[in-house]
């Protein structure tokens, strides 16, 4: 197949000129997109150099986006090695490396209202500290499945970036500004993939509409409000998720309809992650993650 | 599926011979256009995809360290690292198919067991330093082999390996970073960058193959400006980069008979267990039945996908055709 992958991996972080330009070498691989864009050692400079850090709120809001998409990050890092063919390996690998760049410019961030890092925070908490949302959690399944999730969270995601853009909380700004254009990528690739299984053989529509029907319990848990992000909302910092439902109701309907399929009709789950109650998934992603940085607590890589 | 070219050269082909021994004289390009005899086209097309093997399933002792990366800037580094990769292997048989067989075939080669890739990614990657040991000593390696393949005479082969050339060189430096790092770090991080560069230094070494004597291709392949320089040149080269770079580390080289010979101006080292590389290269590795199986595996569960991909580009050429 030919999708838009292999462009994007010539035009993604193999412009490595950028950063070693800068004289900060290893930097150079994680300047995803070219450019100026906002990258977590610059808001980590930022916050050394006694930038105002988030405020209590806008850290844990902040902290509820990396931890979305670290998680996510790290459930489409298993697909490297072992995708349908080459070309999904480096998209699927693009698209971690994406979530993972976000993870670390949310996490960085948040950890500036506690003293903490990107890696204390990803490495040195537990299980219900998190704040990731069931979705993020959900295994891998077969392709179909990880199509499926792929859809839920772009769209969503493209939905709450594009809002956020305009955050009153300019550093939430910058990394929805930059995580936009990459998302918009993610629902490219999900949408082309979709039709593809949607519309291919019968067996990849029988196993789309299963992939489907197993994520989107947790779809409804996305667009919850609740106090937190209200009173963010009010200052302007962050999004209400139910004001998102419309048009990422509106995206996935229109993807769903030119393959041919119904939009999920199964119960809803009540989720919980952004209250630190997760899915039982969750402990084994976050055992393996963290389990070499855990044995050497304070060692630097 | 496409038709593939021919492969089969007429066997007399007067001009062709002459045009082909012209540009060889002359250092300069064959190209797929070109006729060339069939030996120098089996030559490449067994070298080229044996390349792209290696970068495929070299994917794979690497991956098993991302879930598991210590710090998150080292999991996207490492996660870009297997990603750049994929994208070798992508150069790559696009090259190998250039002279007549399909991705598909080669791939097929791999999986059965017919086709060869780099006998160094039949050892395991136990422990985190193996990621900067792989990267330092084995893309070193990769590099020393594959700069002056930049040059081979074959166009597109040579046009790919500039660009694989410029990431494996970034690849080495971060796997540098990687052994820096731990060895500057705690007591037990520095027992494991040396523990790994104890176990990747002498299968680092013959990756560069046989010695010259027991590498009967080797003179062939040079006199067709393949390849430009003998296995243990490039070998005594590699040794007597790392053995400066391994002081700035605060590492050992795990061979106490490292010398430089000033009468041959090469770098010489202990012998290498070549019955070991022997025994890898049948089959007899610790992770050769785990690589290819792991292979299989993603192949088979994917075929499903491929199948519905194909079938929907059929569906839309057929909307096309209708709508013209």
């Amino acid at each position: 197949m030919t999708v838009s992958e292999t462009k994007k991996h010539a035009e993604g972080h193999h412009d490595i000129s950028t950063g070693v330009a800068g004289g900060d070498g290893s930097a150079s691989a994680t300047r995803i997109t070219p450019g100026n864009a906002l990258r977590p050692e610059d808001i980590s400079l930022q916050l050394r150099q006694g930038a105002t850090g988030p405020s209590e709120d806008a850290a844990l809001y902040a902290l509820q986006l990396g931890d979305d998409a670290l998680i996510l990050a790290q459930r489409l890092g298993h697909w490297i090695s072992r995708a349908p063919e080459l070309e999904e390996d480096v998209a699927l690998g693009n698209i971690a490396l994406d979530q993972l760049g976000h993870a670390r410019s949310f996490l960085t961030y948040a950890g500036g209202a506690w003293g903490k890092s990107e890696d204390d925070l990803a490495y040195f908490r537990g299980e219900e500290e998190f704040r990731s949302a069931h979705l993020f959690e959900q295994p891998n399944g077969d392709f179909a499945v990880t199509i499926a999730r792929q859809l839920v969270i772009s769209c969503y995601q493209f939905a709450l970036y594009s809002a956020l853009t305009g955050s009153a909380d300019t550093t939430i700004a910058a990394i929805a500004a930059k995580a936009l254009k990459e998302v918009d990528y993610h629902r490219d690739h999900s949408a082309q993939w979709v039709l593809r299984l949607g519309l291919g053989t019968d067996e990849s529509r029988r196993r789309m509409i299963r992939g489907l029907s197993m994520v989107w319990p947790y779809v409804g848990e996305l667009f919850v409000d609740d106090d937190l992000v209200a009173r963010l909302a009010a200052d302007g910092v962050a999004v209400l998720p139910a004001s998102l439902r419309p048009e990422f109701d509106r995206a996935v309907a229109q993807v769903l309809a030119e393959a041919n399929l119904d939009v999920p009709d199964v119960p809803a789950a009540p989720g919980g992650g952004r209250q630190g109650r997760h899915s039982e998934h969750l402990g084994y992603v976050l055992a393996e993650m963290q389990v070499l940085a855990r044995q050497h607590p304070g060692a630097s890589w | 599926m496409e038709a593939q070219p021919v492969l089969v050269e007429t066997d007399v082909d007067t001009d062709g011979q002459a045009n082909f021994d012209r540009i060889i004289a002359q250092d300069s390009r064959i190209e797929p256009r070109d006729w060339m005899p069939a030996a120098y086209r089996k030559t490449l097309l067994r070298q080229i995809s044996q390349h792209a093997h290696s970068e495929i399933i070299g994917m794979q002792p690497e991956a098993n360290w991302i879930s598991r990366a210590p710090s998150l800037k080292r999991k996207a580094i490492l996660m870009a690292k297997v990603q750049d990769e994929a994208g070798h292997g992508l150069y790559l048989y696009s090259a190998a198919e250039t002279l007549g067989q399909s991705r598909d075939q080669m791939m097929a080669d791999l999986i059965a067991g017919k086709a060869r890739y780099s006998s160094i990614f039949n050892y395991p990657a136990r422990s985190w330093a193996d990621m900067g040991a792989i990267g330092w000593l084995v893309d070193g390696a990769a590099i020393c082999n594959q700069v002056p393949l930049c040059r081979a005479s074959y166009g597109p082969y040579g046009r790919a390996m500039v660009r694989v050339c410029k990431e494996e060189s970034f690849h080495q430096r971060q796997g540098f970073e990687i052994l820096l790092e731990l060895s500057q770090g705690t007591p037990e991080q520095k027992q494991m960058a040396q523990d790994a560069v104890n176990r990747w230094y002498a299968p680092s070494l013959m990756m560069f193959g046989p010695p010259d004597d027991d590498s009967p291709n080797s003179r062939q392949s040079m006199a067709w400006n393949i390849k430009r320089f003998s296995n243990d040149e490039l070998r005594s080269r590699f040794v007597g980069m790392m053995v400066e770079q391994v002081r700035v580390l605060g590492l050992t080289l795990p061979d106490s008979e490292i010398r430089f010979n000033a009468d041959t101006k090469m770098w010489e080292h202990s012998e290498l267990d070549w019955q070991e590389f022997k025994e890898v290269l049948a089959g007899r590795g610790p992770c050769n039945a785990q690589r290819l199986e792991r292979r299989r595996d993603a192949h088979d569960d994917g075929a499903w996908v491929r199948e519905a991909a194909a079938a929907y580009a059929e569906r839309q050429a057929v909307a096309t055709e209708s709508a013209a």
